[in-house]
């Protein structure tokens, strides 16, 4: 098989200068780097063919060999339009950028940087949690010595606290697991 | 079997709707699942004990060898009466315990449900890997079941505690279960068990020993053995019936029943035996301490079933005939007084709102029947005469006895002896403990108020206390269930009966019945001493503590994977690109080195066939280094530009002049685009990343083009093979009908791309309307005629000045737009007169309709000459941004009465008819046929139907330009109108006006 030096070289210069331009943090150079990104790549695509050949229309007394070989061609032809169509939506990203923040660069990621400096207590694993000795702290509370779960649905059941009537599911919350209220019973130690 | 499962599968999944229409009385009808399960299981007695057990087999994924393969045996029998029996009274229990306005309800019943019917296929399953799916599974229902009070901090940590903890265990089985089914050669339980003498002692037999460890950490896990006891107390944040049903009967025993499956095979592999025994023991002893501790009834209980796990463990992992007989009957006795006494405290809980048995007094008095029941299980539990508990624990007693007189067990007969001995005292004591701490009168402490109980919450645990009492009065049945189970244990040619003995009541006065009476004894004592004991154990320094060691660990874990991530995730593009760039050319520049090839032969600079590629190659080098180096905005993407004409003209010279018209006709939109797009911002480009960040990236651009070089020559040196693409020209004008072999190839032979492509560009042109537009896609351009003549674009008073041939244009374009007669552009007359072209719009009304007409000659002549409707599509956009550029974005409108939202759908819709109607005419997708006819005036014509799918690009096409023009020109324009900017300029007014009319010129 064949090998095109012109083609590659010049495709070696464009994707140099490619990967130059999107290692930059202005916007714009990036696209421009992409979009020399996406010349190299039809030209390698383009160098796949061969030698430089007939143009690929058939007529009958050519020989299968001598055309340019239509695939790449095919598939350049596909690049083409998707990078026009990419470059336009980058093009759309750039002007949304700069409207938003005026700036036409790329910002460090401040959440990536946010996660770096996590501390190491999260309060889902590491908070202490008061000991629950009942899933139903409710259940003695309530008014005449009924229990709530007593308590037909829509009537409020309430507690005579220091003379005060209050709510009472609102006064067993203040005993619940987490409440600032409750000191949390040390584990063990028997009667 | 696989019925079974699959009615509690479907019930499980219609509970939830069950619940919102008969709120908690459903439990009961879930319950009926278990039950009738649980009747079919007692008729299938007779099949399962007269044979070698019932088998069902469906194939599933034969690539893998996994069978849905079921098997009941006698083991799988005894522990589905377990699963399904205690399963069914659990959910009635369940039906009393919630309250209907518990919210939930609907899936916390559906998961119990679905999880006695997995604890149901793991007994039976008969597949290792089916098992193991079986196993699984238990652990995510146990997940979810004990997360159910889910607002409460302490369920879901505990809930995740037990999920970690277990599934690192099933991990390192799953690897067990891949090593043993590898070596086996099969997945099937029962084969392999039949197989063990051989794979034990045979070539791999150090292979099956550390899969046998593996598979008994994933036993040791899920059973809460020590070090990973932990997480069973902690489940206790579960509603008191998934503790009763998971944490004591069912689910915790998964890994009794593994230990009980693998035992007669692998039992004398080298670090069974330690390993059963050793944690066995160890976890007997800490978790019967750790009760003595508690002052949660429901602790108390929970470090009991610990304690009792090890037990278990032991026992049945003792691998001998009498071993497993008592075993087996204890894990049924387990499981009877467990659930017992855990619903006992859900309704001590439920009634008097505590389980603290420092508030809990006198409920004894309130609830004699409650605690009748409750002393049927603690006694039992305890191993008191005439319950099930003493039967078996008097059995195990024989058991361990007989084996510490055998040589053979060396050290660990007596140990594992003394240890069952003082593991039980310790179960002896906390029983009392418990009775004494959830029912007993305790001075000084007030009477605690109790509600009275319902007779039908009460039930469940009353018949399984019932059970306790009748398996120990007659234990002949249960004796029968086990005994086929024992006789595995037994060498061939012994009596199987004899070696395993019987349970019974009353075996005489033997050893074990000492032991039993010790046990008594010292467990009264320690129970009537326990202010000492507790004195005693408050001296102790606080142990290792296994759940302090899971904090820690998990906390380590976390604290690393912040680190690592901090160190590799630093929010920097720059970083990561260089990263990602510099592996990926330094992995295949190493692979070039280390192959060491010699570069192919046929190299050349010099194409015979187009020697001026050279000259071109080298304006596209110099384009390219001048993009870099360019400081001005719009001279870069000129630059950019000028790289993209010279491969147009390298399309051109190889071959290619499809490719050259295409990529001439997008370079240019592309421009206009750019400029239209950058008006706003400024024309310098700043280069802030300087200094060794610039060494950095030459570094990186240089050596990835050089290994795209390199790779290139390689890659296409090395190919050997013809072309696929010799047979095109042929396909093409005989398939397709065409000359033209490359617009054949897009529209016919890889049709499918094609319309991939076209659905990008849909996507893309959406994308960018909706960037710009922000809201909608800005349908809502006015007509011409609504707008006041001369006003868009209007510039501000003063920035008008200029020299006296500029104010002589202006007069000129005045005059202009006065004129009366009608104007050469539709909107023209809407644009303010100084930015009005007289002969731009002149030429645009002239050319404008020729380069439409060309546009769709270049589609219909496409499919045989250089053409098509990618080309034919973009010159259309061109004639479009040509009005666009003279008349305004009023003209655009005018000129395009559909809308680019519109065009797309079409143009999409098209391609895909042009796909489908083959489909309907009985051919295949994007089949295309020839047809020939006669009109009168061009002719024979010869039509083929993928020109249909070309129109449909064409639309797209147009669609996709039309979007650009109307969002980065028109939009704009309207945003600057809005609110021009404030540091606009003059430089960025000239830059714009500068690149408009190079773009203008070019198009």
């Amino acid at each position: 098989m064949s090998v095109n030096l012109t083609l590659l070289t010049a495709m070696g210069a464009l994707y140099a200068c490619g990967i130059y331009l999107i290692l930059e943090r202005s916007l714009t150079r990036v696209l421009l780097g992409l979009m020399l990104l996406a010349n190299a790549t039809n030209l390698l695509l383009l160098a796949t063919g061969g030698y430089a050949g007939l143009a690929p229309m058939y007529s009958k007394d050519t020989a299968a060999g001598e055309y340019n070989d239509p695939l790449p061609q095919a598939l350049i032809l596909t690049s083409i339009v998707i990078s026009f169509a990419v470059t336009a939506f980058m093009l759309g990203i750039i002007y949304r950028a700069w409207v938003l923040a005026r700036e036409d660069e790329i910002q460090d990621d401040a959440e990536d940087r946010r996660v770096a400096k996590t501390p190491s207590f999260d309060l889902e694993d590491d908070s202490v949690i008061p000991v629950e000795t009942s899933e139903f702290p409710l259940t003695m509370i309530g008014s005449d010595g009924q229990s709530v779960s007593d308590v037909p649905d829509g009537a409020e059941a309430t507690v005579n606290v220091a003379g005060r009537t209050l709510d009472a599911e609102a006064a067993a919350s203040e005993e619940q697991p987490g409440s600032l209220k409750v000191t949390p019973p040390k584990e063990g130690g028997g009667q | 079997m696989i019925t079974v499962l699959a009615v509690h599968f479907a019930v499980a999944a219609v509970a939830p709707f069950l619940f919102r229409k008969f709120g908690r009385n459903s439990f009961y009808a879930l319950a009926t699942v278990p039950a009738g399960s649980f009747v079919w299981l007692l008729l299938q007695h007779g099949a399962v004990y007269s044979g070698a057990g019932v088998a069902e087999v469906l194939p599933w994924i034969p690539e893998l060898k996994i069978e849905l393969a079921f098997r009941m045996d006698a083991l799988a029998w005894v522990m589905s009466l377990l699963v399904l029996g205690v399963g069914s009274l659990v959910l009635v229990y369940c039906a009393r315990y919630f309250k209907d306005k518990d919210d939930y309800l609907g899936g916390f019943g559906a998961q119990l449900l679905a999880f006695a019917g997995v604890m149901f296929g793991l007994v039976t399953a008969d597949d290792l890997l089916l098992m193991f799916i079986f196993w699984e599974l238990t652990t995510v229902l146990s997940y979810l079941l004990i997360g159910y009070a889910r607002t409460r901090l302490s369920a879901r940590r505990s809930a995740l505690q037990a999920l970690i903890v277990t599934t690192a265990g099933g991990l390192a089985m799953l690897v067990g279960l891949v090593i043993l089914g590898f070596n086996a050669g099969t997945y099937r339980i029962s084969t392999i068990l039949e197989m063990a003498p051989a794979l034990t002692t045979g070539p791999a037999a150090g292979a099956v020993g550390a899969a046998v460890v593996l598979i008994l950490v994933g036993a040791i896990t899920k059973s809460a053995l020590v070090p990973f006891h932990f997480w069973l107390p902690g489940a206790m944040a579960a509603p008191t019936p998934v503790s009763a049903y998971l944490h004591a009967a069912a689910m915790v025993k998964a890994g009794i029943y593994l230990v009980a499956r693998l035992a007669p095979g692998f039992a004398e592999t080298a670090f069974w035996l330690p390993v059963v025994l050793g944690l066995g023991l160890a976890t007997m002893l800490v978790g019967g301490y750790r009760a003595l501790r508690q002052t949660d009834i429901k602790l108390i209980l929970a470090y009991g079933t610990v304690s009792q796990l090890g037990f278990l463990t032991m026992v049945v992992g003792l691998g001998k005939p009498d071993a497993a007989l008592a075993g087996l009957a204890l894990l049924l006795a387990h499981g009877l007084f467990k659930a017992t006494l855990f619903l006992v405290v859900g309704i001590i809980d439920h009634q008097a709102g505590t389980r603290d048995i420092r508030k809990l007094s006198g409920v004894y008095r309130s609830s004699r029947a409650l605690a009748v029941v409750a002393a049927a299980g603690a006694a039992s539990m305890a191993g008191i005469p005439p319950l099930a508990g003493f039967v078996a624990k008097e059995s195990v007693f024989e058991a361990l006895v007989h084996y510490s007189t055998e040589p053979a067990a060396g050290p660990w007969g007596p140990v594992v002896l003394i240890g069952v001995v003082l593991g039980s005292v310790l179960t002896f004591a906390y029983s009392a403990r418990f009775m004494w701490g959830a029912f007993a009168v305790k001075p000084g402490v007030e009477t605690t108020p109790f509600k009275p109980i319902k007779p039908a919450f009460l039930a469940a645990p009353a018949i399984l206390s019932l059970l306790t009492i009748v398996y120990g009065l007659w234990p002949a049945p249960v004796d029968g269930w086990i005994q086929p189970y024992a006789a595995l244990f037994v060498p061939d040619g012994e009596d199987a009966a004899a070696a395993a003995g019987h349970l019974a009541l009353w075996h005489g006065l033997t050893p074990a019945l000492g032991l039993t009476a010790i046990t008594f004894a010292l467990g009264l004592a320690m129970f009537y001493g326990r202010n000492a004991v507790s004195r005693l154990q408050g001296l102790v320094p606080g142990w290792v503590d296994g759940d302090r060691t899971y904090q820690l660990t998990i906390g380590a874990l976390d604290d690393i994977a912040v680190w690592i991530t901090g160190r590799t995730q630093r929010g920097s593009l720059y970083f990561y690109l260089s990263v990602i760039l510099t592996a990926a050319f330094v992995l295949p520049l190493t692979a070039l080195v280390l192959a060491n090839k010699p570069l192919p032969q046929d190299l050349y600079f010099i194409d015979p066939n187009a020697p001026l590629q050279i000259v071109v190659g080298a304006g596209i080098v110099i384009g390219a280094l001048a993009a870099v180096r360019a400081n001005k905005r719009f001279l870069a993407v000129l630059m950019v530009a000028v790289t993209g004409y010279g491969i147009a003209l390298m399309f051109a010279l190889q071959g290619a002049p499809d490719l050259a018209l295409t990529q001439m006709l997008v370079e240019s939109i592309i421009l206009v685009a750019f400029v239209l797009a950058m008006r706003s911002l400024p024309a310098e480009l700043r280069d802030r990343t300087g200094g060794k960040y610039r060494v950095v990236r030459v570094i990186i651009g240089a050596a990835f083009g050089i290994t795209m070089v390199f790779a290139a020559i390689f890659a296409l040196g090395a190919r050997v093979a013809a072309p696929v693409s010799l047979e095109f020209p042929k396909l093409a004008y005989e398939g397709g009908g065409g000359l033209n072999i490359v617009n054949v190839t897009l529209v016919d032979i890889r049709a499918w791309d094609t319309f991939g492509e076209i659905s990008v560009l849909a996507l893309a042109a959406t994308g960018v309307a909706s960037l710009i537009f922000v809201r909608g896609r800005g349908e809502g351009i006015r007509a011409s005629s609504t707008v006041a003549e001369g006003t868009v674009g209007r510039r501000s008073p003063g920035a008008g000045r200029g020299s006296t041939r500029d104010d002589a244009a202006l007069a000129m374009s005045r005059r202009f737009a006065a004129s009366s007669r009608d104007a050469w552009l539709v909107a023209g007359r809407t644009m303010a007169p100084e930015r009005r072209s007289i002969i731009f719009e002149v030429v645009t009304r002239l050319v404008f309709h020729s380069i439409i007409v060309f546009s769709i000659y270049l589609l219909l002549a496409g499919h045989n000459s250089p053409g098509g409707g990618f080309a034919g599509g973009l010159t259309a956009g061109l004639a479009l941004t040509v009005r666009y550029l003279a008349g305004g974005r009023f003209e655009l409108r005018e000129a395009t009465p559909i809308s680019a939202g519109t065009l797309l759908g079409i143009g999409l819709a098209t391609a895909a008819a042009s796909g489908l109607v083959p489909l309907l005419l009985g051919g295949q997708v994007f089949q295309s046929a020839i047809i020939e006819f006669w009109l009168p005036v061009f002719g024979d014509v010869k039509f083929v139907t993928s020109t249909i799918f070309d129109i449909g690009v064409y639309i797209v096409v147009v669609g996709l330009a039309l979007d650009v023009l109307r969002s980065l020109g028109a939009e704009i324009d309207e945003h600057f109108e809005e609110q021009p900017p404030a540091e606009s300029d003059d430089g960025q007014e000239a830059g714009g006006i500068l690149a408009e009319t190079s773009a203008r010129g070019k198009a």
